[in-house]
Formats: C-alpha cells, structure tokens, sequence
C-alpha cells in the first residue's frame, strides 16, 4: 500500500522507495530525513481543512512533513519488521 | 577576519545549535553577513579558562554536505575552507540532537571525515530522556572516535566540559582522527545506525508531549482555529501591552521639547532640535514597544518550535495560489520586517517559489507600518470594545482595524501571487518537505537576547535613516523662510511644500492632501517616516501657537483630516513600497534592478487603486 493510504498512527515498514518519481531535490532531502528502504514510517496527521493537504510522518525518531505527491512515491507495508 | 582561533559550530537544523551558541557567548555576539551572498554571520567570543579568546560561528543547519539552498551552501564552504571571507575553521563542534541519533550522526560522520579538530555536543539529552530515551556518551565517543559530551544548552548543562575539550583541541593535540575513506550516503547510513544502536542503553516508549500537542495543533479544524487565534491574540496584545510603556517614551520627548523650548532662544536652533529632532525622531521611537512585542510573539513561535506546525496548516491554502507552506515562515517573518523575511527565502529550494515570495512579501504587515497604521488608529477610530468579555476585557474597535488591515495585505499576496504564477512566475510548483522539530519551552535570555538585538537595530534605524530624513525634511520645509509680514504659511512656502503641491495634482484624487504627498516623499527611504514627516510639517506649522504646539500629532491630524482621507491613507499603506531597504535587498537576492523595478511598480500601482477605491466608497458612504 502507498504511504498515502496507511490509516493514520498504524506502524508499518517503507517497503519501496520509486526514485523517479521524486525530483532530484526532493529524493536527496527524504534520504537525508532518513528515509529509505525498511525504516519504520507512521502517518500521523493528513493536514488541509480545503482539500488534500500535506501528510505529517513519524519516520525513525523524526516527524517530517510532505506532500501528498510524496507519499504516493512510498510503499509501505505494515507487520513485523523481521519480514524485510 | 580575525586572527582568534575559529571554531565552528555545525549540525542538523533542530539540533538546538543556537541555544548552545547563545549558552557559549552569551550577549557577546556580532551579527553580519558573508560577502557575495545575503546568507547571515553569526559570531561571538567565548574565554577559555586561561582567559585566551576563541572566535565561535554558527554555520546555518544543514542535512549534509550536499547543499539545497544557499545558506546551506555556505555550510559546507566554510567548513571545507572554501568560503571567501572566511578562515577554515580551526575546530568544528558537532552538535547533534540526543534524540535523533541515527539521523544525526549520518552527517556527523560526513563531517568527521573531514578531519579537522573535532568535538560531538550530545545536545537536548534532557529532551531524550523525557522520551525514555537513555544514551551512553562513553560509547559514542568510542565509535565515533571523538570526544562527547552530554549537554542541554538551555539548562547550561555540559558547557564547562564542552570548553575543557575545546582547549584540549586547540593546545595543539594534533588530530587523532584522519580524514577517513570517502563512504557513500548509504554506507555512512548504516553506520550511523550501528552507532546509534549502540549508544543507546535503554529506550521506554513514554507518552510524547510533542504527539498529544500535534493532536490538536495540527488538526485541519482545530490546528486552524488554533493558529488563527494565536495570530489574532498577537495582534490585540501590539496594542493592549503598548500602553504604558509608550506613555512613558512619549513623557519622556514632551518634556524634551519643553526643556529646549525654556532653555533655547526662538530661532532655527531650537526649531531644529524641538520640530526636527525631537518631534521627527521621537514619533518613530515611540512605537518601539509595540515592535518588540510583535518581534516576541514571532521569535516564540520560532523557538518554540510552532512555527513549522504553522506551515504544515498553511501548505494547503498556500498550494492553491502556487506556493508551498514554506513560503509561510518568511511570510509570517516579514509581519516584523520584510528584510529578514527576504532573506529567509534563502531556505526555499525553488527559484519561481523563492521569487514569487520575495515579490509578495512586502505586502506583509512590517512592524514599520505600525507607527502609521497606529497613530491613523489612534486618532480616526474610537476606542470602544466591539464586544466586551466583561472585568474589562473585551475586543477592542482599534485592535479590530488593525487586525483588518493585516488581513487585507495577506488576502492581497495571495491574489498577487496566484496572478504572478499564472503569469511571470509560471512553471511547476515545488514541493513542500519540512521536518518538525519538537516543542520545546525556549530559556528566556534566548528571546530577550533576540528582542535586543531587534531594539538595536530598529534604534540604529531611527538614529541614522529616520533622523537623516527628518534633518533633510526640516531643512526642506524651514527654506526659504516666509519674508516678516507675508501672510502665506512657513510650509507652503518652502522647497518641499512646492514640491508636494506638484506631487499633490497625482495623489488628489485619491483624498491625499498637500501634507500627506509631502509625508510620503521622505517616507521612501522608510515608512515610518511618513510618521516623523507629519510630526515636523505640523509642527513647522504650529509655529508659536501655544494651544497647537500642546496637541499631540493624533489631536492634529484628527483635526485637519476629514475620514476619507485618512482611511485612504491607511490602505495606500497596505501595498506602498515605501522602504529603500526592501528594494535594496530584492535586488541583492534576485541579482538584478528587474525583478525590484517590477515590485515597485505593480505595489505603488495596487496602494493607488486601493487608496482611490477606499476615498470613493467612505465619502460616497458619507462618512
């Protein structure tokens, strides 16, 4: 499922990360935040009173915010993490 | 450039990297500005325990070593020694987030392997421990191969141990660590993480205040609300904490006045000290109390760690005019001044993003409006509560136009801006990546510190631009003088009373009379000379006349402006681009006289149709 779609504060793993999907710019800042394949990701706020805002995400120790264009690059599956 | 040792201070944003300089240098800081680039220094000294001092610098945070913005580029320039202007710095401090290892550490690594001096701040480990986080510092320093300490910059915790090191570092101990091996982003990764894993000894999950907070301040209704509400509690409080501080700044000019008029014969001497001097530079000086509380509220909400939840409600709102919820965070700085805000675009990666903010955002509420919009408030809109809470509180009519007319600079950006990227700015919007540091209570010297280097600057301001246009103003309107027996009056006599009348053919129509075109003539090197500007053209004008030289510039105004006219006033005041320092700094950051050319002219265009419609529909009202 992409991360757009994970119910909100339910843990899960990021299973896959579609580069080209992502400018450059923004691949290099989401690896930077520590997003990579099996870090451990949890949606915890979809933003936007006015139609679809941003997605707020735990991901390791830190919450980063981003674009719902963003998440829909992420796969994520939710279950043990022994499974990646 | 100074010959001091240079240490630098270097890590992720949200490390707590300030509070640890501010802790180090306490009020011994010197800010400026990297040549070539509007990215800002900021620098202080520390004493080490033989009393010998070291310069300290606070390089802007950064992710990595692979720059996304400008002042992230300058970052990585200094450390690596390539920054003109700068020295390699002599030792590095990497001050990294206790709570957000893994992170953290990848571009601690990054910066190890440069191989300068090297010191780790496990920085915020009280934050760490609120979380049930427990960290071994003895490991960390093992693996990493460096020295680390503990510290909580905002208790002072560590700070001692941090300068032992330090000096341990520059007795000349030659570097123990040697450049390492380039590794790739996903091997340094790894490593951070078995690092990480390492050091930590014991993880309780704990109830997050930063979660139960985020509950509501980030709800799309509540959040809102929030956020509305604290931007219009900040608003009220300009006014309502002013008072008495501003009674005094105002005691304190009358009896200034009063002292030269008594000490000084009639003539241009005291005419110069009491008309230009002292009323011109005193009616501005008047409104730094309601500067600093706006500057407070700003400098909390950034240090608190709210102003990136700010964004994150915004980006909805801000993406359907084309821009991303980090242009919020320069936008809402340029409500204190659209300088800094300018300058905080740096931090947006986009370049039609990053223009089409700049190019909006004078049309932010600057604190030098206040001055205007207050004395226009004060003396046009009664000061009765629209709705009373009861025991005294309630909103108040004048906090209520105020806040109407921050309204109405923001709604006019976001036309602007969904005009500029259907037109000049057009292309792809980009995105909008942010991380959201935890809520933390800032230590108080943090915020005083920044409200006093705010008053500093805004006192410089008026001790130099708004008192060199004052002088020239007087002297504009003190020459030639009325020859002894002619019954016209002093200004419409003088240079700048001609000029305005010529000025005035333009502005008529709008309701502006002779003294405001002749105001808004100086008011382009600031706005708030527009104010100091009135005081010296009324004053002139009292001459001797005891009864007018007792009112203040609000008794005056009130009673020789009709309604209209000063409505009008207040909405030229929304969009004019009266502010030499904002043109200036538009072109250092767009590189070029384009881009400021084309702000002046289509914000002077949008305050004259304002004016005008405003004038139109009050006196067709009839007010």
């Amino acid at each position: 499922m992409r991360l757009t779609d994970l119910p909100l504060r339910q843990p899960a793993y990021i299973d896959l990360i579609d580069w080209n999907l992502l400018s450059a710019i923004d691949g290099q800042r989401l690896r930077e935040f520590g997003l990579c394949e099996g870090a451990s990701v949890e949606a915890l706020h979809h933003g936007g009173l006015l139609g679809r805002g941003p997605i707020a995400c735990r991901v390791g120790r830190m919450t980063i915010a981003m674009r719902r264009n963003h998440a829909a690059a992420i796969t994520v599956r939710t279950g043990p993490e022994s499974a990646a | 450039m100074s010959a001091l040792p240079l240490i630098a201070l270097v890590g992720n944003p949200n490390a707590g990297k300030s509070a640890l300089f501010n802790a180090l240098t306490g009020a011994r800081q010197k800010l400026g500005n990297y040549p070539g680039v509007t990215v800002e220094r900021k620098a202080g000294r520390l004493s080490l325990s033989d009393g010998r001092p070291i310069e300290l610098v606070d390089l802007p945070g950064t992710y990595s070593l692979s720059p996304a913005s400008p002042d992230e580029q300058v970052t990585r320039d200094v450390v690596m020694g390539r920054q003109t202007g700068e020295k390699r710095p002599d030792a590095l401090v990497i001050v990294v987030d206790a709570a957000n290892l893994d992170n953290h550490l990848r571009f601690a690594l990054e910066l190890i392997a440069l191989g300068l001096p090297t010191v780790v701040a496990l920085n915020m480990v009280d934050l760490a421990t609120r979380d049930g986080l427990e960290l071994d510092a003895a490991i960390l320093s093992r693996e990493l191969g460096v020295p680390v300490i503990s510290t909580v910059a905002v208790r002072k915790r560590g700070l001692d141990h941090l300068r032992q090191e330090l000096e341990g570092l520059l007795n000349g101990a030659p570097p123990a660590y040697p450049a390492g091996p380039e590794r790739d982003f996903d091997a340094m990764r790894s490593e951070a993480r078995r690092i990480a894993r390492a050091a930590i000894v014991r993880e309780t999950p704990s109830r997050r205040l930063t979660a139960l907070v985020d509950r509501v301040a980030l709800h799309p209704v509540l959040g809102l609300a929030l956020l509305l509400g604290l931007l219009f509690v900040m608003f009220q409080a300009v006014y309502a904490w002013s008072e008495a501080p501003i009674a005094m700044i105002e005691g304190v000019a009358e009896a200034a006045a009063a002292l030269a008029r008594d000490a000084l014969p009639d003539g241009i001497i005291r005419s110069f000290l009491v008309d230009g001097v002292i009323n011109g530079v005193g009616s501005v000086v008047v409104f730094l109390p309601q500067i600093l509380i706006l500057f407070f509220f700003i400098l909390m909400l950034e240090a608190t760690g709210y102003m990136v939840r700010a964004a994150f409600l915004m980006d909805g709102i801000m993406a359907k005019v084309g821009l991303s919820g980090r242009a919020f965070i320069p936008l809402l700085s340029s409500f204190a001044c659209a300088i800094p805000g300018i300058m905080a675009t740096r931090t947006i990666a986009d370049p039609r993003d990053r223009l089409t903010t700049i190019l909006i955002a004078p049309l932010m509420t600057c604190s030098a409006r206040l001055p205007v919009y207050a004395v226009i408030i004060g003396a046009f809109i009664p000061a009765r509560d629209i709705y009373a809470f009861g025991g005294g509180y309630g909103i108040g009519l004048q906090g209520f136009v105020l806040f109407c007319l921050y309204l109405a600079g923001i709604v006019g950006a976001m036309l602007v801006a969904m005009v500029l990227r259907l037109t000049v700015t057009k292309g792809a919007s980009g995105g909008f990546l942010m991380e959201m540091p935890k809520y933390q209570w800032p230590r108080p010297q943090d915020i005083l510190l920044g409200l006093w280097q705010r008053a500093i600057i805004f006192l410089k301001r008026a001790g130099t631009i708004i008192f060199t246009s004052t002088v020239i103003l007087w002297l504009l309107l003190s020459f030639p003088r009325v020859p002894d027996g002619d019954p016209t009056s002093q200004v419409d006599h003088s240079i700048a009373g001609r000029i305005a009348s010529g000025l005035n053919v333009v502005l008529e129509p709008i309701g502006f009379n002779r003294d405001i075109s002749l105001a808004l003539i100086p008011a382009m090197a600031a706005r708030e000379v527009a104010v100091s500007a009135l005081a010296t053209v009324y004053s002139i004008d009292a001459g001797d006349d005891e009864a007018a030289l007792e009112q203040s510039l609000g008794e005056r105004l009130k009673g020789q402006w009709p309604l209209p006219t000063a409505l009008a006033f207040l909405a030229w005041f929304i969009f004019a681009p009266q502010c030499i320092s904002t043109i200036a700094v538009t072109r250092r950051e767009t590189n070029g006289w384009k881009w400021p050319m084309f702000m002046v002219f289509y914000l002077f265009a949008l305050a004259y149709v304002a004016a005008g419609v405003t004038y139109w529909t009050a006196t067709a009202a009839g007010l």
